[in-house]
């Protein structure tokens, strides 16, 4: 499968870096020839250096045959156009586009059939965004990540003594809560992957990944945790365009202060935000976060594009007082080097952004994949297709699934039902299987398990 | 020195004004004919009389061409509101029943004009039809001009943060220029307001109205005036129906005609309740009428439903600035007098017939104290003054602080002009607050008119009521000199 990359700033890079690794033919283009040589030298990619949009540089980075675009350069218009052109002269059969102004995405009649030639519309702020406002309801998660479309949502919670559940063996979460069908799919034990079992006992400290539907996300947390407080007052550092949406999406539940160091940026945020503070400061200055009652804030986001003021202003909150501090972070070498010591939580942009991009990428009837531990383990969405005795997969129970080993099955969501994996639940048609998988490298095997019988034959 | 041309255009479009304005005589002198009641004479002297001069001023300067300047908007509008008032006073000056002094002609004549509604005239059931009819039109056609006045003009020469209408609010004034779309803007707004006293003529007669009531009460229904055609103002009727389509009505003037124009062109209600100035007029309407009323019923000694129906009505009455009475409020508590007073230095909505600050520059004050409470507990923080979701800009917020101090500064001291003529304090307040605000009925010695007053407070009165009307700053810049410079 050959996929163009267009652009290779941070989203673009690390677009080319999971990609390469997962063997596919990747072409980036991008108009700074140095940056490309640069990654030239660490994967093995092609490059063409040149304007996106014009037709030429697509043409010499072979569209022709491609069979994905993904337009990630910092400009929108470029973005789209690349999209356009492609579609009209090169005939690309998928065409992704990173679309940051809102002005854009607010119409979805816009692209796709009939509009601009845009299949898929990626906008890492409102990625991002999605991703913090999901944080912010469960107090005490680290990831919420949402399959089938948010009827099951898999919840990643550290396990801290005091909760009913810790200390147990795993099998008396079902005793604890009879009704529930939410499923404990791995646990991390001082950074190292556990498949659970019935008889594992929970230590204060583990890293609890499970799969339930959102109702139930609460009850199990605080199996794990205890009781926690809800969150009530929230603080971003940085009001940039991922600030912006989320004081916008979480104004009206919490209470919102944002600071913004540019005067005239923040005077912009508080013409287009209702009930948000905002405040014009560096989120580092002490004296601006003690003023603003750091003590009591309950979770203080550092949201900024610079990763360095992230880290230091989420320490200085946190050293403050603040309850919980989460910092964005680009660079995945600050990632685990403050990540549980200095900070509560590392967002990684890319992170969040290239699982709801691959999964366009991704062949098969994989819909969903989220990667999980930057990159450390994933967690996999997939559709069973055909019919039994064709299918690999549908018509046999769980245990006769071949599934490697290092894929957890989690949940089955069947229509509007969520039903729990046993050994011997039976798959059905239309499913979808979330899957946990230990390792990165099991993807391309689920792949194949659940690819469709037809192309199998051809 | 403006120039000679300048002047000219101006004596121009006052001449033309003035031949306008004395067609207007012709409908009292029907009524007159109508009912045989013998005022015809000084209405066909009227227009005979104001016809010339009009053609006196016009003839001379008819060819002089020039285009206006937004700052020759101030000069004219002060002038035809000056030179109407004191051309509206001469049928009045003739008139032999009332008998009525210069000053007293004037004064009814600018209490007409500017729809206040305060009166020199007592024992008006007995008086000719004609003279009743004469009083509730130039109400109606200083309502006519306020209109214009408050959602064209005004906004167009920026005063007191009358801009933000121009700019925020949808409605048929959309250019800076003063020709043609005034024109334009004023054919329509005066089609919502014909309309709106039509509609309101025939409901008042529906309720048991005479004809010659319900079209005079209509008049000064719509034009957020006051004047009745009897001494008991509405309270004559003794019928809750009648009060009740006054208060429909009153509320409904008191609101922006650029949104009841908007309403009627998209056929939604929906957009009043959109409009945070609406919002906060009809809070604040209920929260007073609500004051007024439980007070009345428990410490005024009223039964409830008397309460609730008289302070309802004077609440709607006092904070449009309308000044009708359905009752003799005098008796009622001062704590309930003196909350109307206030209610009517909040006034109606920019954009209508209302008078007093209006609702839009008080919730802007409000806002901006607010935000300075806010600044004190997070000092770094920036925080918009906002109107409708909309950040209001600072030199609105600063015209309105500006139109807010002379306010104040003017109502100290017309005040303390009128104590020193006489006046007691409660009286002196009321008179100023009442002509200020163009409400018309005060507090004291001033609840029932003027006519007691000395001609010197008359005048002081007279001043007020254009002060309050030109919305102080278009009478104020007048008088600084840098103005006549050119």
């Amino acid at each position: 499968m050959k996929i163009l990359v267009l652009g290779a700033g941070r989203v673009g890079t690390s677009v080319v870096s999971n990609l390469a690794q997962e063997n596919y033919d990747v072409v980036v283009v991008d108009k700074n020839p140095d940056i490309l040589r640069e990654l030239r030298d660490r994967f093995d990619i092609a490059t063409v250096t040149g304007n996106a949009a014009h037709p030429p540089v697509l043409g010499s980075a072979g569209a022709d045959n491609a069979d994905l675009i993904v337009a990630v350069t910092s400009d929108d218009e470029t973005n789209i156009l690349a999209c356009q052109i492609a579609h009209t002269l090169f005939q690309v059969p998928k065409k992704i586009a990173r679309i940051r102004a809102i002005e854009y995405t607010r119409y979805p009649r816009l692209f796709g059939p009939g509009g601009l030639a845009v299949d898929v519309v990626i906008s890492p702020e409102q990625i991002i965004s999605d991703f913090i406002s999901g944080l912010l309801q469960y107090p005490g998660a680290s990831q919420v990540l949402d399959f089938a479309d948010g009827r099951v949502r898999l919840v990643s919670v550290q396990a801290v003594a005091g909760g009913p559940l810790v200390t147990h063996p795993i099998r008396e979460l079902h005793q604890h809560m009879p009704r529930v069908h939410a499923r404990i799919t791995a646990i991390f034990r001082r950074g190292r992957p556990i498949v659970p079992t019935g008889d594992m006992i929970i230590e204060p400290g583990d890293e609890v990944f499970f799969v339930a539907s959102p109702a139930e996300i609460r009850g199990v947390m605080s199996e794990l945790r205890g009781l926690d407080r809800p969150y009530k007052r929230i603080m971003f550092a940085g009001g940039g365009h991922i600030g912006k949406r989320v004081a916008k999406t979480l104004e009206r539940r919490f209470q919102v202060k944002v600071i913004e160091k540019d005067p005239v940026r923040a005077r912009k945020l508080a013409a287009d935000l209702d009930s948000t503070v905002v405040l014009v400061g560096d989120a580092a200055d002490r004296d601006l976060l003690l003023n603003e009652n750091i003590e009591n804030i309950d979770v203080f986001c550092a949201i900024t594009d610079d990763d360095e003021a992230n880290i230091l202003s989420a320490m200085l909150a946190k050293k403050l007082g603040a309850r919980r501090v989460i910092s964005l972070i680009n660079r995945p070498a600050y990632a685990d080097l403050v990540e549980r010591n200095l900070v509560d939580l590392v967002i990684s942009p890319q992170e969040a952004t290239i699982g709801s991009l691959l999964r366009h990428v991704r062949r098969g009837d994989v819909v969903q994949v989220h990667s999980l531990r930057r990159g450390a383990a994933e967690a996999i969405e997939a559709v069973a297709h055909g019919c039994p005795g064709r299918s690999r997969v549908v018509g046999r129970t769980i245990e006769r699934l071949k599934l490697p080993a290092g894929v957890v099955p989690g949940v089955i969501v069947r229509g509007k039902e969520v039903i729990q994996a046993h050994h011997d639940t039976r798959i059905q048609e239309d499913d979808h299987l979330i899957m946990f998988l230990l390792d990165k490298k099991l993807i391309p095997a689920v792949e194949n398990l659940f690819a469709p019988p037809v192309a199998k034959a051809a | 020195m403006r120039t000679a041309v300048q002047i000219q255009v101006v004596l121009r479009i006052i001449g033309a004004l003035s031949v306008f304005f004395s067609f207007t005589m012709l409908p009292p002198l029907a009524v007159s004919w109508y009912y045989r009641d013998g005022a015809h004479l000084p209405f066909l002297f009227g227009f005979l009389i104001i016809l010339g001069a009009g053609l006196l001023f016009w003839w001379p300067f008819r060819h002089a061409q020039r285009d206006l300047r937004v700052r020759d908007g101030f000069l004219v509008v002060a002038l035809l509101w000056v030179i109407l008032g004191f051309t509206g006073a001469v049928p009045l000056l003739m008139v032999e029943r009332p008998y009525l002094s210069f000053t007293d002609a004037v004064f009814e004549a600018v209490s007409g004009l500017t729809t206040t509604g305060a009166t020199v005239i007592s024992g008006l059931d007995g008086l000719p039809k004609s003279i009743l009819y004469y009083r509730q039109q130039l109400q109606w056609l200083g309502g006519m001009g306020i209109v214009v006045l408050a959602v064209a003009v005004l906004p167009l020469l920026r005063v007191g943060g009358m801009q933000l209408y121009r700019a925020e609010t949808p409605g048929p004034m959309k250019d800076t220029k003063l020709t043609p779309r005034i024109a334009e803007t004023a054919k329509a707004l005066w089609g919502v307001y014909l309309g709106l006293t039509v509609v309101c003529a025939f409901s008042y007669w529906l309720v048991g109205m005479e004809p010659f009531d319900a079209v005079g009460h209509a008049f000064s229904t719509i034009a957020i005036g006051g004047f009745s055609t009897h001494d008991a103002s509405l309270g004559f009727f003794r019928s809750p129906a009648v009060e009740a389509v006054a208060i429909v009505f009153m509320l409904v003037s008191g609101i922006n005609f650029a949104l009841h124009f908007e309403i009627l062109r998209r056929r939604r209600l929906r957009v009043y309740f959109a409009d945070s100035e609406v919002r906060t007029y009809v809070a604040l309407l209920a929260l007073i009428a609500m004051l007024a009323s439980g007070y009345l019923w428990w410490h005024g000694g009223v039964d409830p439903r008397s309460a609730v129906r008289h302070g309802l009505f004077q609440t709607i009455s006092f904070m449009t600035t309308t000044g009708f009475t359905s009752t003799d409020y005098s008796a009622w508590p001062a704590f309930v007098q003196v909350i109307l007073v206030f209610g009517a230095f909040v006034g109606g909505c920019a954009g209508s017939t209302a008078g007093g600050l209006k609702v839009i520059r008080v919730l802007l004050l409000y806002k901006q104290g607010i935000r300075e409470i806010l600044r004190l507990i997070h000092p770094q923080a920036e925080i918009p003054v906002k109107v409708g979701r909309v950040p209001v800009s600072t030199r609105v917020v600063e015209a309105v602080w500006g139109f807010f101090s002379l306010y104040v500064v003017s109502f100290a001291i017309l005040m303390a002009l009128m104590m020193a003529a006489g006046l007691d304090q409660v009286t002196a307040f009321a008179a100023v607050a009442a002509c200020l605000n163009n409400l018309g009925p005060g507090l004291g010695e001033v609840t029932a008119g003027f006519m007691t007053m000395p001609d010197s407070v008359k005048w002081l009165a007279c001043f007020a009521m254009l002060l309050g009307r030109l919305e102080i700053f278009t009478l104020l810049v007048l008088l600084v000199p840098d103005y006549w410079r050119s």
